[in-house]
């Protein structure tokens, strides 16, 4: 095979890798509109605060340091433990299914029956809130979270991509991140857990049952404040998920919150309601901004027309998402809008 | 036409008004819906029937009056806990899961019946599985009993009007109700789907003895498959008793016709 093509494989690869981590973020999106008819705009900063709270657990911090600090006189930061990744995961999950019971008991509870539109303003709230309340909690610093993840080179795409080139042609192999391949199993288990909860559980069930329509949901049993502690449980364990493996890659840090920027895009690709759309899209928006700034980096690209094209990564998820507004609103996989007149 | 005169009441309704800001929807209404019977509530548009079936099964919360079901006073409820007390209903413009098929749709109907826990049932362990299989069963007679057999998979929202009326039924039926409501079943129905949905109703009050209540404009409906009717207009009940009486009543006469006496 040739370099050229072997390239272009190795930008493909990475490309949906990167789809993948948009996609987790995506996911989280999805299921809460799907149930509620709520877009979550806290979804990234909920994998940030997850991501920091799991840090801090595990490095051993001493939460609301400063404000103790300042308030007492002492100097505590750390407790001085280390606790193992496994049981620091496990009370993440916990303390974002706390957050869960909280954002229904103090934000939703009251805004039943409001338009979308007001529920969507208290989740811009609830963004501001928990960025704010995870810097006070955890302090703003950039931290490394080091789960045990495996990373760097994966040796296997290496040797393989070097054996299908041609051995005087001087191939040097593919680089894939181990991370990425990690990340990708992870989001493929969770859609598949998420996906059989949905389609086989009297939970799953009762979830398809409250999105499709609130009024007879509840007028056959189900109650609607189980649901939503239970949907926003389940978008905080994605967001564990997405804040897990975003921040092994970037490091913890405020900008982690803006990956939901990200999210956008393959949204509006794949559909606000679907979970097989949230994936497709995501892997779309990630092969193809990588292809893209390929093919317009490319000396025959610049030979050929003379542009300089730069940072395409920073806009062409957005123009895709553009062009699939004009001719598919509802994404690929969304609901049709139909309205019987 | 039986004699329920001696049963007692299965809902008792004491005095209920309903307002929303300045509009009475619900004048200070009473009636009892007795065990067994088929119970219709008429009046003209407006009337507060559709109002008084959400009061009944906890969308609305009337200001004053009391309700009584099965002897004991009802304290302030969500509809799902009511739901849960063994009342099911339909509605009017049709609500239901449109993306869902014909068997999930009558599924969720059981979700007030099942006993396993949630975690069970994500897990899918022992009691879950066979508790799931129990009430297939009992969906797939009621799939028999409102022969629907053949649109058991396909996603309710595809179903011709009067199918998806018919599919609604069977989830409330689903629920295995004590008391069941029904508004407005034969709504937009051509007179062979009426005659349908009559013998269905006709059947579960029959052979399940579930007590009905139901609103309906087809006055020749309501008075073949009714034991006692009340009339409602503009929020008051002008008129309670069985079909002949409620017939041969001058001021349902009037609000149907329009007269007014002076």
């Amino acid at each position: 095979m040739s370099i050229e093509a072997l390239n272009l494989i190795e930008v493909l690869i990475n490309g949906l890798m990167a789809g993948v981590m948009y996609a987790l973020v995506a996911l989280g999106f999805v299921l809460i509109f799907k149930s509620s008819g709520i877009f979550n705009y806290a979804q990234g900063v909920m994998a940030l605060f997850a991501a920091m709270t799991l840090v801090g657990l595990q490095t051993g911090q001493v939460p609301f340091a400063h404000l103790l600090n300042a308030i007492t006189g002492m100097h505590v930061t750390h407790f001085g433990w280390n606790m193992p990744s496994g049981l620091a995961i496990l009370l993440t999950l916990g303390v974002m299914v706390g957050l869960a019971f909280l954002v229904e008991r103090l934000v939703l509870k009251h805004l039943v029956n409001q338009e979308p539109i007001i529920l969507f303003m208290a989740t811009i709230g609830l963004a501001f809130f928990l960025e704010g309340f995870g810097d006070l909690m955890w302090t703003a610093e950039i931290k490394q979270l080091d789960v045990g993840l495996p990373g760097g080179l994966s040796e296997w795409f290496e040797g393989a991509s070097m054996a299908l080139a041609d051995p005087e042609a001087g191939y040097w192999g593919m680089y894939v991140d181990k991370l990425d391949v990690t990340a990708a199993v992870v989001a493929a288990l969770l859609v598949i857990s998420l996906t059989l909860f949905s389609q086989y559980t009297r939970a799953g069930r009762a979830l398809r049952a409250v999105a499709d329509d609130h009024q007879a949901a509840l007028s056959v049993g189900i109650s609607l404040r189980f649901i939503w502690v239970m949907v926003w449980s389940i978008a905080g364990l994605v967001a564990l998920v997405a804040g897990i493996m975003w921040g092994s890659k970037t490091g913890v840090q405020t900008s982690l919150s803006l990956i939901a920027l990200k999210a956008l895009p393959v949204l509006m690709l794949g559909g606000f309601t679907s979970i097989p759309g949230a994936i497709v899209g995501g892997l779309i928006i990630g092969a193809g901004e990588k292809l893209f700034e390929y093919f317009v980096t490319s000396d025959a690209f610049h030979g050929l027309t003379g542009f300089n094209i730069d940072a395409t990564e920073n806009w062409f998820a957005y123009v895709l998402a553009l062009l699939f507004l004009v001719f598919r609103p509802q994404g690929l996989f969304g609901d049709r809008i139909i309205e019987r007149v | 036409m039986r004699d329920t005169a001696t049963v007692e009441p299965m809902l008792d309704i004491r005095n209920i008004t309903l307002r929303f800001g300045g509009v009475v929807a619900i004048r200070d209404i009473s009636f009892d819906i007795r065990q067994g019977e088929i119970r219709a509530i008429i009046g003209p548009n407006g009337a507060g029937k559709s109002s008084m079936l959400n009061v009944i099964n906890g969308f609305y919360h009337p200001q004053e009056g009391e309700i009584w079901f099965r002897g004991k006073r009802r304290g302030p409820m969500r509809p799902h806990e009511i739901a849960r007390q063994g009342l099911a209903r339909t509605f009017q413009n049709i609500a239901l899961f449109k993306g869902m098929t014909t068997l999930d749709n009558i599924m969720t109907g059981r979700m007030t019946r099942m006993r396993s826990s949630m975690l069970e049932q994500a897990l899918w362990w022992g009691r879950a599985e066979r508790e799931e299989n129990a009430h297939r069963e009992k969906v797939e007679r009621i799939i028999d009993f409102l022969e629907i057999q053949s649109i058991r998979k396909t996603p309710v929202g595809r179903l011709p009007y009067g199918l998806q009326k018919r599919v609604e039924l069977g989830r409330a039926l689903a629920a295995e109700p004590e008391l069941l409501l029904l508004d407005e079943p034969m709504a937009g129905m051509n007179v062979e789907e009426k005659e349908d949905m009559s013998r269905f109703i006709l059947d579960v009050n029959d052979e399940f003895g579930t007590t009905i209540a139901l609103i309906e404009h087809d006055m020749g409906v309501v008075m073949d498959i009714s034991d006692r009717v009340v009339v409602l207009d503009y929020g008051r009940k002008i008129g309670d008793g069985t079909p002949d009486e409620v017939r041969n009543n001058p001021d349902v006469i009037d609000a149907y016709l329009g007269v007014s006496h002076d």
